[in-house]
């Protein structure tokens, strides 16, 4: 909302403070600055002059006049203009040379067309009081010769661009600011509507409500014989243009600028275009409206329409129709005044893609009792600027409505607020913001709907919000009706704690009961990363989104599970409809960024959540009732609509790992490393990975390794597939790791057991076993520990040979085989015995030989 | 006494001894490394040097004499023991003098071999300010990123066609009458807390929101918030302002207050928007003269989040009597705290994932 200021200082006496401290108390009073333009203040030396000779130049491109102006001085002045709209004797600005124009525009003599021109006669544009203008500004006759342009037509002003939420419809006025301007400086409010209404008996032109849950009040007025020539006055157009409106028509200026002052939309009709007896009602099947900006509405039954017998006319506080329109020519107008449903107006203007300033503010609630007054205005404003006559009568259709009326104890506002306010202060607060405060209990309390923001009415809901309990000393408020925000208790407090000033609030520190500290997921993810990054690889949090073409770039087959992924209805990119099913494509493109901006060598990883719709899941998820806490079985229903969302970690690496330099060449990353990165995680959680070989795309086949806990899969790790990294553009021979954080952290079991440490000698044996070149070296591990017994401390893999010594199709591995006992010095033979049997079980289940036997 | 031996051992002549220990000071010194001394030391140390062969010899001497000799050939051994000791002594310093300065070193040069990691600091900011309120008792909860409409808005009060509703610019999840979003906001998570752990509830959640902004400097559409609720017998906005001061004392520093300014949340009420004192100007520059600050534009505060008393329609969805418990929440924008506490100026950069840009943060921020 932007607010002249001296429109504010018509209804209120505010002190003599800067812009700056208006805007603060008002943002301590809950509207937010967002900025200050002041307008005027560097205009200088601009006067009032009267044109007394025209002399038309001739030889140029273009009608240039030299004028003799008559500014005051000892003697006129020549000044060449090239507008043509004013005449000997008319009284016009100029600008004096040294004149500062605004944008810090210098005004000088100056040579031109032959002549010296002794300064400049300004239009209205030049002075920014319109966005363009055809010619120069020409005063009213009595201007004062000499006298200050900015001082005679009061340019000097500062526009304060307030900040409204959405509760507070009411600040969308010049009214509604100008209250919480009064309260906030604790000086005197004169509110605009309130006027004087003519008496009538007469109705005026027909109409009614046929739906009283479309519209409760509707009130025309009209005024005849409108000259539709006449301009709109220069202050009122200073004034849209400074509150953000563009001026048009004196008709619809006047609307707007009542609008602004008093927060009431209106709507003015040509009467000689309407048919009929006005109805207000919602839309019928398939009928259409041609709106103002010639769009032809198909409408829906839930809009709400004012119409006559030929039909849909407007649609009700978001845009009125173009053949009712009033148009050039229009001298009969009815001015229509209304009070429409907030959330009719709103599901209406969201339905169409309508945002008015009409909109705006009946979505966020227009004062019910303005449409009387505010038509009055309008009319008044018409005739006196306009020429016509008030129309004899007012057509007032109404809908009785119940106050809401709200029962707390006085002590409330301050109970919330952890402070003691007196009594008395809660009822002046309370009162500045237009309530009426009754002592006592009201028994109608509870009588009026509960609205506003909730979505649930009903005696129900009001008796869980009351808040008075075994109190005795109780207000009942009935709030104004520009407020139609204040539906509950702590509404009330609000107002009572925001006017007292938030500053006073107390700065205690609540004693929370002593928690739980992390969970072990919780800690299990921080460890992941840490320990990830602490090998060498670098977070980031790429977007969850990707495209069909990330599923067919990984590879996936057409029944991959992966591919069963949630679809936005508004994506922020068409190639990117789908929440991620793996970390995957975000962390590649990611890769191919890095490499892109030069980075050679790249270790990235995420932690994050993926989206795995179950198959069958219910397609939507009910929306709750608000009265109550939903029942376990509500809950479920929604949960069960909901994907499974697991948290994933994954890395991809690309180039050296180990980086070359002056100690030596470096070493890529391989599969191996990737295969590490899972290790290092899932160690992480207390495990040592079972590592197999697998196939799953979009890994290598020939270097994939799937990940287990146990018997349960956590996740791959290897190289890509080269034509994955083909796609992606990756660097060759890219290598990527994913994790489901999830399933390892469901698979943590309890805590880590202390081992026995034996200080007794350990005993090494060495043994080189040749195995069939498939053989996975991770078999030949397990066999050889599980033959080896419980005097194996550790084995090592610490040569791998393949070649003529051994001989086609196998390969030797040698290992470093520990043996220790707990209890004592292990004898030759017996860690002989153990290492035998090692290699008779490998013998017997892999047929694996001795090296050398 | 059987083996006595009569005759005289020449080598236990006081002169004789005298001889071999003067030999052996002077083979000492003489000895130019430590492999000379080595060879000195056998020659004139050794099991079979001739001092030591002389030493022998006193158990053939007859009784009478033996104490003699035997300090004799004692004193001459221990001067020569002493000799080596410092001999040695003096040529290892010699030689770690020259080996030492030879092994020597370019300690400059790089080492980088290894690649370096680090966290992102969205990553650790979230888990510092979820650390701050661990550290007051609340706990962490976490909740789906893609949420039911009923948590995202119905519950937390924001009606289908209530403004605030339609202010946020929310993905809509299959079609809009799905009844599923990507969060809008960590505030679902107040609802969640509420009805998974009953009352009282102080939890404090971290996580990813989504609105459908196009990135740019100041706007990302997936972006993060901590959202921070409390709920309990007797809380009030004096316990809010505590708290807040609190969490801004131990992000910031010593004396880092909050301001409150009124607001509006549909799930808050009363509601006020959270100024943090700016950390840089500590409000010098909103003082009439005060030098300017970028940080805060010279207004002395900085815009960090919403917070409020708990709607008791919030309350009363969750199923919690509001007669008798009363809250507050708060909630607050990651990118934008870490905008102003580590003057990142551009939000492309947090969501890029540029290694140069996170690699600074290192592994906490």
């Amino acid at each position: 909302m932007r607010v002249p200021l001296s429109w504010l200082r018509e209804f209120v006496d505010l002190p003599a403070v800067t812009a700056h401290e208006i805007a603060d108390r008002l943002t301590a009073a809950g509207l937010k600055l967002e900025s200050i333009t002041a307008y005027g203040h560097e205009i200088k030396n601009v006067v009032v002059g009267e044109v007394l000779d025209i002399e038309e130049l001739t030889g140029f491109n273009k009608p240039v006049r030299y004028c003799q102006v008559e500014v005051g001085e000892a003697a006129p002045r020549g000044i060449i203009c090239g507008a043509a709209n004013f005449s000997v004797g008319d009284r016009v600005p100029v600008a004096l040379p040294g004149a500062v124009l605004p944008g810090g525009f210098e005004i000088g003599a100056r040579k031109t067309y032959g002549r010296l021109s002794d300064g400049m006669i300004c239009s209205e544009q030049e002075l920014a009081i319109a966005e363009t203008s055809a010619g120069i500004l020409v005063l009213s006759p009595g201007s004062p010769i000499g006298a200050d342009v900015v001082e005679l037509l009061s340019l000097r002003d500062e526009v304060i661009e307030l900040e409204v939420t959405p509760d507070r419809g009411y600040a969308l006025s010049i009214r509604g600011v100008a209250r919480e301007a009064a309260t906030a400086f604790g000086v005197p409010f004169r509110d605009p509507a309130d006027l004087d209404l003519p008496a009538s008996a007469d109705s005026g032109y027909p109409a009614s409500i046929a739906d009283p849950t479309a519209c409760d009040r509707f009130v025309l007025r009209e005024v005849g014989g409108f000259d539709p020539a006449a301009p709109s006055p220069l202050w009122m157009r200073i004034r849209l243009l400074r509150a953000g409106m563009r001026p048009v028509s004196l008709a619809v200026d006047v609307t707007n600028y009542v609008m602004l002052e008093l927060g009431q939309p209106l709507h003015a009709f040509d009467r000689t275009r309407l048919t009929g007896e006005i109805v207000v009602r919602r839309a019928r099947e398939g009928e259409t409206l041609e709106t103002l900006d010639h769009v032809v509405r198909k409408l829906h039954t839930d809009d709400i329409l004012i119409t006559d017998e030929s039909g849909a006319i407007s649609m009700a506080g978001t845009m009125g129709g173009l053949e009712t329109e009033i148009a050039g020519g229009s001298t009969e107008l009815v001015i229509e005044a209304a009070h429409f449903s907030a959330t009719g107006t709103a599901r209406m203007s969201r339905r169409h893609g309508l945002v008015s300033e009409a909109s705006r503010r009946f979505e966020r609630g227009v004062d019910r009792e303005l449409p009387l007054y505010a038509s009055w205005r309008a009319v008044r404003l018409l005739v006196e600027l306009g020429g016509g006559t008030a129309g004899p009568g007012v057509t007032h259709a109404s809908i009785d409505v119940e106050p809401v009326r709200i029962t707390i104890p006085a002590s409330y506002p301050g109970r919330v607020a952890g402070l003691s306010y007196p009594r008395e202060s809660v009822i002046r607060r309370l009162e500045q913001v237009g309530c009426t405060v009754a002592e006592g209990a009201d028994p109608q309390c509870g009588g009026g709907p509960v609205t506003g923001t909730g979505t649930v009415t009903g005696g129900d809901l009001r008796e869980q919000l009351d808040v008075c309990g075994t109190e005795t000393d109780l207000l009942t408020v009935t709030p104004p009706t520009w407020r139609l925000d204040l539906t509950d208790p702590n509404d009330l407090a609000e107002e009572v704690i925001r006017l007292e000033g938030y500053q006073r609030l107390d700065s205690v520190l609540p004693t929370a009961p002593a928690g739980g500290g992390l969970t072990e997921g919780q800690r299990l993810r921080r460890r992941a990363g840490r320990a990830l990054a602490a090998a060498g690889y670098v977070e980031v949090l790429a977007y969850p989104f990707m495209g069909e073409r990330d599923l067919d770039n990984l590879r996936l087959a057409a029944g991959d599970p992966r591919r069963s992924a949630v679809r936005l209805a508004n994506p922020l990119s068409e190639d990117e409809p789908l929440l991620r099913t793996t970390l995957l494509p975000g962390l590649l493109k990611t890769l191919v960024r890095n490499v892109g901006r030069g980075a050679g060598d790249v270790t990235l990883f995420e932690n994050g959540l993926v989206y795995r719709p179950a198959p069958g899941a219910p397609a939507t998820a009910p929306v709750l009732g608000v009265d109550r806490r939903p029942t376990a079985d509500e809950l479920a229903r929604i949960e069960a609509a909901l994907p499974a969302q697991p948290y994933r970690v994954a890395a991809v690496l690309a180039g050296e790992f180990e980086r070359s330099g002056w100690w030596g060449p470096g070493r890529p990353a391989t599969w191996a490393d990737a295969i590490e990165a899972a290790r290092v995680v899932v160690r992480e959680a207390g495990f040592e990975p079972v590592v197999a070989a697998a196939t799953h795309e979009p890994w290598h086949p020939g270097r994939c390794a799937s990940i287990h806990v146990g018997d349960v899969l956590i996740g791959h790790a290897g190289e890509l597939h080269p034509r994955v990294a083909e796609a992606y553009g990756l660097p060759p021979r890219t290598c990527a790791t994913e994790l489901e954080l999830s399933r390892l952290e469901s698979a943590m079991s309890g805590l880590a057991q202390a081992p026995t440490v034996s200080s007794y000698p350990v005993a090494t044996q060495d043994v080189a076993l040749i195995v069939p070149a498939a053989t996975p070296v991770a078999d030949v591990e397990a066999v050889l520990r599980e033959g080896a017994g419980e005097l194996l401390e550790s084995i090592r893999l610490f040569d791998v040979y393949t070649g003529a010594q051994v001989g086609e199709g196998g390969k030797s591995l040698a290992y470093a085989l520990r043996f220790r006992a707990p209890d004592r010095t292990l004898t030759v033979e017996e860690t002989s015995a153990a290492r035998d049997a090692a290699v008779a079980l490998a013998a017997e289940r892999l047929g694996a030989r001795l090296r050398g036997s | 006494m059987s083996n006595y031996d009569p005759v005289e051992v020449t080598p236990l002549h006081a002169d004789e001894v005298a001889r071999m220990r003067d030999d052996a000071l002077a083979a000492i010194k003489a000895a130019g490394d430590l492999d000379e001394l080595k060879k000195v030391r056998l020659a004139h140390a050794g099991d079979r040097s001739p001092i030591a062969l002389a030493n022998r010899e006193i158990g053939a001497l007859p009784p009478q004499a033996r104490a003699e000799a035997g300090k004799r050939v004692g004193v001459a051994r221990r001067a020569v023991a002493e000799a080596l000791a410092a001999r040695q002594t003096e040529l290892t310093a010699e030689r770690d003098e020259r080996v030492l300065v030879d092994e020597a070193v370019d300690v400059t040069l790089p080492w980088d071999r290894l690649p370096r990691g680090a966290r992102h600091p969205l990553t650790t900011l979230q888990e510092r300010v979820a650390d701050v309120f661990v550290a007051m008792g609340y706990e962490v909860a976490e909740g789906p990123e893609l949420e039911g409409e009923w948590f995202n808005f119905d519950a937390l009060n924001i009606a289908p066609d209530h403004p605030a509703r339609s202010d946020h610019d929310t993905f809509f999840v299959e079609s809009v009458d799905s009844g599923k979003v990507l969060r809008t906001q960590t505030s679902p998570m107040q609802v969640r807390a509420l009805l998974a752990r009953g009352v009282p509830c102080y939890v404090i959640s971290p996580g990813k929101v989504f609105r459908t902004d196009e990135l740019d400097v100041t706007h990302t559409p997936v972006f993060h918030q901590v959202e921070g609720i409390a709920v309990d017998e007797g809380l009030t906005m004096g316990h809010l302002k505590g708290t807040l001061d609190r969490f801004a004392e131990v992000m910031f520093g010593e004396g880092m207050t909050t301001r409150f300014r009124p607001n509006y949340f549909p799930f808050t009420e009363p509601s006020a928007e959270m100024d943090l004192k700016c950390f840089v100007c500590r409000g010098a520059s909103a003082v009439p003269g005060g030098p300017p600050c970028r940080t805060c534009k010279s207004e002395g505060w900085i815009e960090w989040g919403g917070c409020g008393m708990v709607n008791p329609r919030v309350l009363v969805a969750c199923g919690v009597d509001p007669k008798r418990y009363s809250g507050f929440a708060f909630g607050m924008g990651v990118e934008r705290t870490l905008m102003f506490r580590h003057n990142a100026e551009d939000m492309r950069d947090m969501v890029e994932g540029d290694v140069r840009f996170t690699l600074p943060f290192g592994m906490e921020v």
